[in-house]
């Protein structure tokens, strides 16, 4: 993992007539979480996608510690991990097969051992070799949180990432978030719950901006 | 956890990384790779229903038909390129891979040919028995299904790429790739009428091969491309 | 001059507006000028009598219609690259003229084709590509008017013209290359090769004439799809106003 500041600045993005934000701009330091709250269809989603490189803004720069990200660029690919609303599973992988070919193409080498174990740290022990479709919604969550664990990524970009987490899945989730801010790195949370994380949070409002 | 600058060593293992885990998806759904060949050979059994049995007839139209039923094959099993992947997000992670995506795109349609354009070749010879198609004729089949299909999987990968999850998509998709088709039919269904008239096919065979490096150093890109205008 | 300037559509708007008239009158007054020229001035063809005449139109169809392609997959080329949006409308703007060409030109082969070969329809070399051509008009159409978002719906459309326009020379090379090969379709509307120059000139007006009305009815369209997509922005409001 890298340790680094994102510079955000002037981003601007509208999805046909509507403007979702214009001339945003923020940094986010290594340790640091950026929490984004806001009403539904306010952008939050579509900011996480600029970030991650997947969406590419109208206007505006991201810097990633000096260095410009260009959408979907070498240096983004290598330092950012978005999760979406989508668990990103295989319905017919089992669960730890399903996180050995994310960490594969995350490109991390992590022994089997340590998957295992972070699977069986994420409260799936009993579950390594059911396919992901036998899976609960908060199972499915969890997979990804043994991945977030594991594959050393330095800008977490996460989308209501406790959605159908039950409150031990969040307790679980606040602390490996938790983990990875000590470590300095960083995330960029979209989420209408509070969120108890034991690190420096800091929250962005997205409201619609008048055109 | 180790704080150090985490590189991809080995760019080219994302095509191996891609085409391994395809297989591996397209290996525990067996059953739709045995409908397509179903398909092909449904496909290719109905001309003698609507032309007649008459076998100098059926021989001087078989190169034709097999190719028309291997392309139209092929456009069924498209769809199993991309369109999973998008719907469960992990097309969006396969994008985000450190690995860089013309590679993952072409691991992808080297998956899709291995499971789509060579079991369709390895039947052919069975299909041009039917139409009473010899020797080094079904040989020839062979061959430029061989090299055709392949050309087959990647244009049709740019057409699967930009109709992701656009209604409607599957006929639109066809409605894309098939004009773009016409060459490889054309090369491949005249390398057999040659080989049946003794006249030398390689010239075919030699267009087929070249579109066929033309096409794995240049189609990768314009799926990634596609790929990325479509995940925005 | 600032080139960029132009390339937003907020300026492009009033430009086009002022420009499209002139075209249209241009193209008025080469057509007039050019069916003059065919029609009255040219000569009787010793061989076709005058069936030949509707060349006057069919050629020029022809070229226009692989002409408007390669503008197509040139701007196709500018929106991936500079994401210039107004390139994308261009396309867009073009798409429909170079489909009604590419289809004006099959239709006139085919009327050319009946009264002097006795048939409607020959596959050969030059039809082929050209039909084929339509399809992939039709296939830039519906895949823009598909999706739903523009701009994916501009950058998708991009990306196609622009393998389409790589495999036109091929699909052209493949056809040609099958029309030699079974010979029995070989039969096909050419010309004598020594055209009287009153004839090439005919053809030759009515080409620009067509290039005119192209330019003139794609900026009416671009401005009709700038309309369209900037509704409600501030800049737009205060013209119509």
């Amino acid at each position: 993992m890298t340790l680094g500041t994102l510079a955000a600045t002037g981003l601007t993005l509208s999805r046909g007539p509507r403007r979702l934000f214009s001339g945003l701009s923020f940094t986010l330091q290594a340790g640091e979480a950026l929490v984004l709250r806001g009403a539904n269809g306010c952008g939050k989603t579509t900011l996480l996608r600029v970030l991650a490189g997947l969406t590419v803004a109208d206007a505006g720069e991201l810097h990633w510690n000096d260095q410009r990200w260009t959408a979907l660029c070498a240096s983004q690919r290598a330092a950012s991990l978005y999760l979406g609303h989508t668990n990103a599973l295989k319905d017919e992988l089992s669960a730890a097969e399903n996180l050995a070919e994310s960490l594969a193409f995350d490109g991390v080498e992590v022994s089997d051992r340590r998957q295992r174990q972070s699977l069986d740290d994420m409260g799936l022990a009993e579950r390594h070799h059911l396919p992901a479709r036998r899976l609960s919604q908060g199972q499915k969550r969890r997979v990804g949180l043994a991945r977030l664990a594991l594959a050393r990524k330095s800008l977490w970009l996460l989308d209501e990432p406790t959605n159908a987490l039950d409150s031990e899945g969040v307790a679980l989730f606040s602390g490996v978030v938790g983990a990875h801010l000590r470590e300095g790195g960083m995330a960029c949370i979209a989420s209408h719950l509070p969120l108890s994380i034991d690190a420096p949070v800091r929250e962005l409002v997205l409201g619609e901006v008048p055109a | 956890m180790t704080v150090a600058a985490m590189a991809v060593t080995a760019p080219e293992r994302g095509v191996w990384l891609a085409a391994g885990r395809d297989l591996r998806l397209g290996l525990r759904s067996r059953a739709e790779l045995v409908q397509a060949l179903m398909f092909l050979v449904i496909v290719v059994s109905l001309f003698p229903l609507a032309v007649g049995p008459e076998s100098a007839l059926l021989k001087r139209i078989a190169p034709g038909v097999v190719w028309v039923a291997a392309l139209l094959s092929v456009l069924l099993t498209l769809p199993r390129l991309f369109a999973a992947d998008y719907a469960d997000g992990t097309l969006e992670q396969l994008v985000m891979s450190p690995y860089p995506l013309p590679l993952i795109a072409a691991g992808k349609m080297l998956a899709h040919w291995l499971m789509s354009g060579l079991p369709l070749a390895l039947i052919a010879p069975l299909l041009g028995l039917q139409f009473g198609l010899e020797g080094n004729e079904l040989m020839v089949l062979v061959a430029s299904l061989m090299l055709g299909t392949p050309i087959l999987s990647m244009i049709g990968a740019i057409g699967a790429a930009l109709t992701l999850g656009v209604r409607g998509g599957s006929i639109l998709m066809a409605l894309l790739v098939l004009p773009l088709y016409v060459p490889v039919l054309i090369f491949g269904a005249g390398a057999v009428e040659q080989a049946m008239t003794s006249i030398d096919y390689s010239a075919n065979l030699s267009l087929l091969g070249a579109g066929l490096l033309f096409g794995a150093l240049a189609v990768p890109f314009a799926v990634a491309a596609a790929l990325r205008i479509s995940l925005d | 001059m600032n080139l960029y300037k132009y390339s937003s559509p907020v300026s492009f708007y009033p430009l086009a507006g002022k420009m499209w008239p002139i075209f249209a009158l241009l193209a008025a007054a080469l057509c007039i000028a050019g069916l003059y020229i065919g029609l009255i001035l040219a000569p009787t063809d010793f061989q076709q009598g005058e069936v030949y005449r509707i060349i006057f139109i069919h050629v020029p169809a022809a070229w226009m219609g692989m002409f408007i392609y390669l503008v197509m997959a040139g701007y196709g080329v500018l929106a991936l690259t500079l994401n210039t949006r107004l390139s994308a409308m261009m396309m867009e703007a073009l798409a429909p003229t170079g489909a009604m060409f590419t289809a004006l030109a099959l239709w006139t082969g085919a009327l050319w084709g009946k009264p002097t070969w006795g048939t409607y329809w020959v596959w050969d070399a030059r039809m082929t590509s050209t039909l084929i051509l339509l399809f992939l008009y039709v296939g830039y159409i519906a895949l823009t008017t598909a999706i739903e978002d523009r701009r994916r719906a501009d950058k998708a459309g991009a990306l196609l013209a622009i393998v389409g326009s790589v495999n036109i020379p091929i699909i052209y090379f493949s056809v040609k290359w099958w029309n030699s090969l079974h010979q029995g379709s070989s039969v096909s509307p050419t010309m004598a090769p020594k055209m009287a120059s009153i004839m090439l000139t005919g053809m030759l007006v009515m080409t620009i004439a067509c290039w005119m009305y192209s330019i003139a009815v794609a900026l009416v369209r671009v401005r009709a799809i700038i309309v369209e997509r900037e509704q409600g922005s501030a800049w737009l409001e205060g013209k119509q106003a």
